[in-house]
């Protein structure tokens, strides 16, 4: 029983799939997402700034070879337009709780 | 069992009583009814600060902290927005090059009208501003429109505000859906939470006002437009009704819409709406 469960570790360990660096193929996939997003958000007329912001950090670091950094400001960039994006269609109705009445 | 029919038929016959009497408010509450909007706008104000006279919620962060507003009638004797003014009253007199001049596109020369604007053109079925009749006004005559956001549209408008000071805000809405629908779309826009910081005008404007955010007093929402445009040392110029609209959009981390979105256009009458019977105090100066 000691003995089996540091071997279980060691089998579990050698199957998880390996944390690799991203590659081009990886960014211009998240890059896709998050701008399919994006322009979600502002045919809502919701855009935020930060999604604007964040979509150009992706493509400088991509221009830049670093597509660790790119993807991850890609996926950034999706979360943020996914959230402008619930945010207004929440908003279609919750406006109303702030009104004076 | 009698005793629990009864008890069950009772409460059947209160909770049918309790919707008959409830559900007509909740059509009359979705029905669009701008003045009964506008009583219930200015009455929140006025209970929420009710050592504060009503013509002086235009004077926006100034009816709001007593120390403010000794500085601004100080800062009044020289104002920061006479040389917008001055520009202003020589613009609008200037001529176009065929001769006429923007006195030719408004009632009365254009003089004391500033507190009719925004109003509900029938013939387009939408709002129009006063900076957008300018704009409209130089391209009938051959110029080239200006920016809506500072320079000379803001000079243009503090003059023909100058001439309205002390006049009450008079904003009609006619029995028009579209109209209807253009002050209900405003209305919308001002309560609807928007940006990454989650904020909506009445954020800051109708759950603040008075209070600071960063070294800044916010202003009240109610007759927040009657000083517009305005001298604003934070942009070291003048800003119209579009810059103010652009750059709250903007610190809430929202992409702003164009200048005279339909959007925008319908929050302004929204705003000037619910301010009618305050005075215009345009042009004026905040921090």
């Amino acid at each position: 029983m000691k003995r089996s469960l540091p071997l279980a570790m060691l089998l579990a360990l050698s199957l998880a799939p390996a944390a690799r660096a991203a590659n081009e193929a990886d960014y211009k996939a998240a890059y896709a997402t998050a701008e399919a997003a994006s322009k979600e958000a502002a045919g809502l007329r919701n855009q935020w700034t930060t999604t604007v912001t964040t979509l150009a950090a992706a493509r400088k670091a991509a221009d830049g070879g670093d597509f660790d950094r790119a993807t991850a400001a890609a996926r950034e960039a999706e979360a943020l337009a996914k959230a402008s994006i619930f945010q207004a269609n929440s908003e279609k109705d919750a406006w109303k709780a702030m009104e004076i009445r | 069992m009698k005793t629990r029919s009864a008890l069950l038929l009772g409460s059947l016959s209160a909770a049918l009583v309790a919707f008959a009497l409830t559900s007509p408010r909740v059509v009359a509450a979705d029905k669009v009814d701008p003045a009964a909007d506008a009583k219930a706008f200015q009455n929140f104000f006025f209970q929420k600060f009710p050592e504060v006279k009503h013509e002086d919620f235009v004077n926006g962060p100034y009816s709001m902290n007593a120390d403010m507003k000794r500085q601004w009638q100080e800062k009044e004797e020289f104002p920061p927005y006479e040389f917008a003014l001055d520009a202003g009253k020589e613009m609008f007199a200037t001529p176009f090059k065929n001769g006429k001049t923007y006195a030719d596109c408004f009632p009365n020369g254009g003089v004391g009208i500033r507190q009719t604007y925004p109003y509900f053109d029938e013939k387009e079925g939408k709002v129009v501003t006063l900076e957008l009749a300018l704009n409209r006004c130089r391209e009938a005559n051959g110029e080239q429109p200006y920016s809506y956001v500072k320079d000379e549209m803001a000079s243009l408008t503090a003059y023909m505000a100058f001439t309205s000071r002390g006049k009450p805000m008079d904003i009609r809405i006619p029995d028009d859906p579209r109209a209807l629908a253009a002050f209900e779309n405003g209305k919308r826009y001002f309560y609807t939470r928007r940006g990454q910081m989650n904020f909506s005008c009445a954020s800051c404007h109708v759950q603040s006002p008075g209070e600071r955010i960063r070294a800044e007093v916010l202003a009240p929402a109610l007759g927040i437009l009657n000083a517009m445009p305005i001298y604003r040392s934070e942009w070291s110029g003048m800003g119209t009704i579009s810059r103010r609209f652009v750059t709250c959009n903007s610190q809430t981390r929202a992409v702003p819409l164009e200048p005279q979105s339909d959007e925008y256009r319908d929050v302004e009458y929204f705003l000037s709406y619910v301010a009618n019977g305050l005075p215009i105090s345009g042009p004026g100066a905040r921090p």
